[in-house]
């Protein structure tokens, strides 16, 4: 499966889309990026504070908070400097991800 | 019948673990579970044993072999040598990674892999089959350049604590008993070496603790390289406003004998350093068991792979996560990345035990943080993708950064990483 031609397809989606299974990255693959997360998040999201707890967290409002903190938005330490590393579709497809994590 | 010998053959079990052993049994060549052994239960094979178990649903049987009962991180160490931490808040056990996610941790260590036959061979001398196997051993060190440092005798007196564990305990009791007025004196390694940023932190958390309660005392840091090579400009800043005739950095010192009875440092060109507690760092390879294996193809010391699965490019079937993995631009030795190769190649692994696609974009990020006080830290962050053409892993442009200075709250969350993170490989 080549990741651009897919990517293609996932950004016409990706405009409000959120609910939308995504068509591009494989299960596999976005539970690996995910997985990313978890050094700071714990396992699946199920983080120990003052980390931000992203199991079943409203994939929405995560999804606004991570593109915020793309754009330099919103007051962050550090997920400004993360979510710059990953494109608008990507961002959604972990925000469902971690939305359905116990 | 056929169902109760399917329920012998995997020991009885939930309906997790026939699921996965129903698709263990698409795979072909075999109908018995998949059998993956890890070699080394850190950051790197921890991680991967979790990991193997949880997103193969059981179906994969993990085995990792660790020498030590505990695991202990060498990530905020640092903290431990310089007194504001203790050795139990940088240790956790391995009991969970049974219970909970039924990996057989065996406390032995390796003694060769036979890589035709697919079988680990243990020191204590029983042997595990497997089909594929992971080597993280982390580092071990280049003694053999350092003349005065071959001997035991001497890497027991004075020591590196760049493994976690004893030695952390031993460099803290020689800071401990040095005199006010004492001289620390800390040999920073050639790179490429396991965490860039760590010697400096190590300096300035013992400059702090010296400052404290043996006020006279020198930090005197020798770098072979000509600058601080990570974080320069917050530890150079930090230094300047904390450390002032205490801490001092000596660039271009690049050692190359120690006189152990002397208690004396000697460098090419630079003068020699006599110091009260001397904590040489030597230059790092690959952990014995990569190297005896033949993966640690790079200059003899590092281990080429594939960065979709992390297998061996020299040896088949053979993966290496952590720092004996060749380095490439940009990608640091560190814990954090350790447990981001582990995640990978355990996603490869599955996919290819369940016949899948091996997900063929990776993409994670890496933190790192360093305390320059018992109070403050600053951290460098960055995301990482896979580059098609490099077939590598590319810091991804405009992704991660640095603190804009070392601050209380950087610190808080330093800490916060190190349970989460510690969760996510062990809990």
């Amino acid at each position: 499966m080549k990741f651009g031609s897919a990517a293609v397809i996932g950004m016409a989606f990706a405009a409000g889309a959120l609910s939308m299974a995504p068509a591009q990255a494989s299960d596999l693959q976005i539970k690996m990026w995910a997985s990313s997360c978890a050094s700071c998040h714990g396992t699946n999201g199920n983080a120990q504070a003052p980390m931000v707890k992203l199991a079943g967290a409203d994939a929405k409002a995560t999804l606004e908070a991570l593109l915020a903190h793309k754009r330099g938005e919103r007051n962050g330490t550090i997920m400004h400097q993360i979510a710059k590393g990953y494109t608008d579709e990507q961002l959604a497809q972990l925000a469902d991800y971690f939305a359905a994590q116990r | 019948m056929k169902r109760r010998a399917l329920l012998q053959g995997l020991g009885g079990g939930s309906a997790a673990l026939i699921a996965g052993a129903m698709t263990g049994c698409a795979m072909p060549g075999g109908s018995a579970k998949a059998k993956v052994v890890v070699i080394g239960g850190g950051y790197a094979g921890a991680t991967a044993a979790k990991y193997l178990r949880i997103w193969s649903n059981g179906g994969i049987d993990v085995t990792m072999v660790e020498p030590n009962p505990a695991f202990v991180s060498c990530p905020l160490s640092n903290l431990v040598v310089a007194g504001m931490k203790q050795m139990s808040d940088i240790t956790t056990p391995y009991d969970n990674l049974t219970k909970r996610h039924g990996v057989k941790v065996v406390r032995d260590m390796v003694a060769g892999i036979d890589t035709k036959n697919k079988r680990v061979k243990l020191a204590g001398g029983s042997e595990l089959p497997y089909d594929r196997v992971i080597v993280s051993p982390g580092i071990d060190f280049m003694y053999e350049n350092l003349p005065g440092m071959e001997s035991a005798a001497a890497q027991s007196q004075i020591v590196h604590a760049w493994k976690a564990g004893d030695q952390t305990a031993t460099l803290r009791k020689q800071l401990e008993a040095m005199p006010n007025g004492g001289v620390f004196a800390i040999a920073v390694p050639p790179s490429p070496y396991r965490c860039p940023p760590g010697p400096y932190e190590r300096a300035s958390v013992v400059a702090d603790y010296l400052k404290k309660n043996k006020p006279k005392s020198k930090v005197l840091v020798l770098d072979p390289h000509k600058d601080v090579v990570a974080k320069g400009k917050l530890f150079k800043a930090a230094w300047a406003e904390k450390y002032k005739g205490i801490l001092e950095y000596r660039p271009n010192h690049k050692l190359s004998e120690v006189d152990v009875k002397g208690k004396t440092l000697k460098f090419e060109f630079s003068d020699d350093v006599k110091a009260d507690v001397l904590n040489v760092i030597p230059g790092m390879k690959a952990g014995a068991i990569a190297r005896n294996t033949g993966l640690a193809n790079v200059s003899n010391r590092w281990c080429d792979v594939d960065f979709l699965t992390y297998e061996s490019k020299v040896v088949p079937g053979v993966h290496v996560l952590g720092d004996s993995v060749a380095a490439t631009p940009g990608m640091p030795k560190s814990g954090f990345m350790a447990n981001q190769h582990a995640k990978t190649c355990a996603a490869a692994i599955v996919a290819m035990v369940q016949g899948q696609a091996v997900p063929d974009h990776p993409i994670f990020a890496n933190t790192c943080y360093s305390f320059v006080d018992a109070n403050e830290a600053c951290h460098v962050s960055a995301v990482y993708a896979f580059d098609d053409g490099k077939k590598q892993m590319v810091k991804v442009k405009g992704s991660g950064g640095l603190s804009p200075d070392t601050n209380r709250t950087t610190a808080a969350y330093a800490e916060a990483w190190a349970v989460n993170i510690w969760a996510d490989m062990l809990a």
